[in-house]
């Protein structure tokens, strides 16, 4: 018993602190946030404690979830996840491939596209405000000038302020700021494949997209599955860039994130609780199978 | 895969050099550049567009010389954003380094823990840690407010460095983690034969061969801190907050956009972070690696 206390004691010791903090910091207010979840927590009065709130049970689930309101809040996130998604990889992946060999000023190229990962989305919304300014012909300004400029004059598009579309217009610049990442998940990818398996499928003949298809893409699937859960995830929690270029009052662009604020501004507790369970729910739905499946690998 | 690849090439002449496509390289070699700047000045348009807006007057506000370069070069821009962003740029500093700091040197313990000292359950303990990076911060958010007012920890700095700690932990663990598992075992070994306990042992064998995976966490704990928007949202105010909120107001703010101003303030707010990121690019690369649960 002693022994064993001395074998297991300064390991917990150790881990005590950090242990104490994740417990209480992630999981006791994720249980905390989720009975608020059920009450009728909804006044500025019940979420100073001034009146007791009562439970609700699912209500609130129930509620948001037939309200067109959230359901366009839901579309959106899903629209942006798939636009930020398909962008940021394309773009990642085709950078990833034209930098893959040796290239002269490879590190300007690598450095000048990962760049914008170091930026602030809060700071680059200021720019991307301006770029994706919705007015057009005589008094576009941004992007829509650009087009003009250059003669493309059919691409002007009033960008967030379209209802349905808007959210895709925010997927631009997370794409700029996130390609470089998806482009340096991919190189170290690249890098990681040994030179004698490309020269084996060479020398056999093998076509150059043959290669890619039979030999290099299949190396670098559990890169794309990283780069996939990462960037998805992070689109889920999307809100800065929202609240910097179109603001959160704005209908056309709000996400499941931005409701969240907009509720606990006006004191809605339960309603804000309710939607941060959710966007939990859909991030642990991709996240645990994941993480088990990672552990599980690292064991063999 | 690759036993097939080897096994298919295996006693085969090496064929001639392919010299016959050498000009149909050279064609893609030129596509591939041309497609490369192509990038880099997309990229870099609104680099372009912060700069030369930044240095704009008020003569220059008609949109059609929207992407022109300044008719009068003034930096008055610069001189406001920096007097109303000055002050929260020192708190911004005031929350990133200590809390960069204490969140490295937990990670730090639990990496080593985690990867040496292997008990039953570390694994688990270890992935729960994790989850901690993945959750959706809108899910404690609520609970958090209450929290915070109930511990008495007044908003504004305080606050943010205690949640960039706790909130820091699982990324700088992972990183610590993996780091710690290249470690050779025999010397760690060694300080253990030696008799002593677990914490000599961190203390003057790990420690002091950690140094780079410091650099890499402290790094990237700075840039996710000094960058943060949501924590600083919801527990501090543009009078006791980041640069990240000031700027947010700064830009937002005045019913008439003066995107000068907020141009040259975005500059300011992001300067520290891109200068770490030139400077001490291979470290940041190094961070956003860990990012990916593997390494």
């Amino acid at each position: 018993m002693l022994n064993k206390l001395r074998r297991v004691g300064p390991p917990l010791l150790m881990l005590a602190p950090s242990l104490i903090l994740v417990g209480v910091f992630v999981y006791g207010l994720i249980v905390a946030n989720f009975t608020t979840s059920l009450t009728d927590n909804h006044t500025a009065a019940q979420a100073t404690g001034q009146k007791p709130a009562v439970f609700v049970w699912f209500t609130n689930y129930l509620d948001l979830l037939a309200s067109e309101d959230f359901q366009h809040s839901l579309m959106n996130l899903v629209l942006y996840t798939v636009v930020f998604l398909v962008g940021t990889m394309i773009m990642g992946f085709l950078w990833a491939w034209m930098l893959e060999k040796p290239v002269k000023g490879e590190g300007l190229f690598r450095s000048v596209y990962l760049f914008p990962m170091a930026v602030s989305f809060v700071a680059s919304g200021v720019v991307w405000r301006w770029l994706l300014n919705s007015n057009q012909d005589e008094q576009a300004s941004g992007l829509n000038r650009l087009f003009q400029i250059v003669g493309l004059d059919a691409l002007q598009n009033n960008w967030w302020n379209n209802v349905t579309f808007g959210i895709v217009a925010i997927a631009i610049p997370a794409i700029w700021q996130l390609s470089g990442y998806v482009m340096a998940l991919f190189l170290a990818g690249f890098r990681g494949i040994p030179e004698e398996l490309r020269e084996a499928a060479r020398m056999d003949g093998a076509s150059e997209w043959k290669l890619y298809r039979h030999v290099l893409f299949p190396q670098l699937s559990p890169v794309a599955l990283s780069a996939l859960i990462i960037i998805g995830h992070m689109s889920l929690k999307a809100f800065d860039l929202i609240m910097s270029i179109s603001k959160p009052a704005n209908y056309q662009t709000k996400v499941p994130a931005v409701d969240m604020f907009v509720f606990k501004s006006s004191f809605d507790y339960a309603n804000a609780a309710a939607v941060g369970s959710i966007l939990l729910i859909i991030v642990a739905i991709v996240i645990v199978p994941y993480l088990i499946r990672t552990n599980r690998e690292e064991k063999r | 895969m690759t036993a097939e690849a080897e096994q298919l090439t295996a006693h085969r002449p090496a064929p001639a050099a392919p010299r016959v496509h050498k000009g149909r390289y050279s064609l893609a070699r030129t596509l591939k550049y041309v497609g490369l700047i192509f990038f880099l000045i997309v990229v870099l348009i609104p680099v372009y567009v912060l700069l030369v807006t930044s240095f704009k007057g008020t003569g220059d506000a008609d949109p059609s010389r929207a992407w022109n370069l300044p008719q009068i070069w003034t930096t008055e821009n610069w001189a406001t954003a920096w007097t109303t962003l000055a002050p929260a740029i020192g708190r911004t500093l005031a929350i990133v380094v200590p809390s960069s700091i204490i969140s490295a040197f937990l990670g730090s313990l639990n990496g080593f823990v985690l990867s040496r000292w292997s008990f039953k359950g570390a694994d688990i303990v270890f992935t729960l840690i994790l989850f901690g990076m993945f959750i959706p911060y809108q899910a404690v958010m609520i609970p958090l407010t209450q929290l915070v007012l109930d511990l008495g920890i007044p908003t504004g700095v305080p606050t943010l460095i205690l949640l960039h700690v706790v909130y820091g932990i699982p990324i700088t663990t992972l990183i610590f983690r993996n780091y710690y598992s290249t470690v050779p075992h025999e010397l760690i070994e060694a300080g253990r034969v030696d008799g002593a306990g677990m914490l000599r042992t961190y203390w003057s064998i790990v420690l002091p061969i950690s140094i780079p995976s410091f650099v890499v966490v402290l790094i990237w704990q700075f840039t996710s801190a000094w960058n943060d928007f949501l924590f600083a949202v919801f527990f501090s105010s543009s009078q006791n907050g980041p640069v990240t909120v000031a700027l947010n107001n700064l830009a937002n703010g005045a019913l008439l956009q003066n995107y000068g101003v907020s141009m040259a303030g975005a500059l300011f707010a992001s300067l520290p972070t891109l200068i770490v990121y030139i400077i001490l690019g291979k470290y940041f690369v190094g961070g956003l690696m860990s990012g990916s649960v593997k390494g």
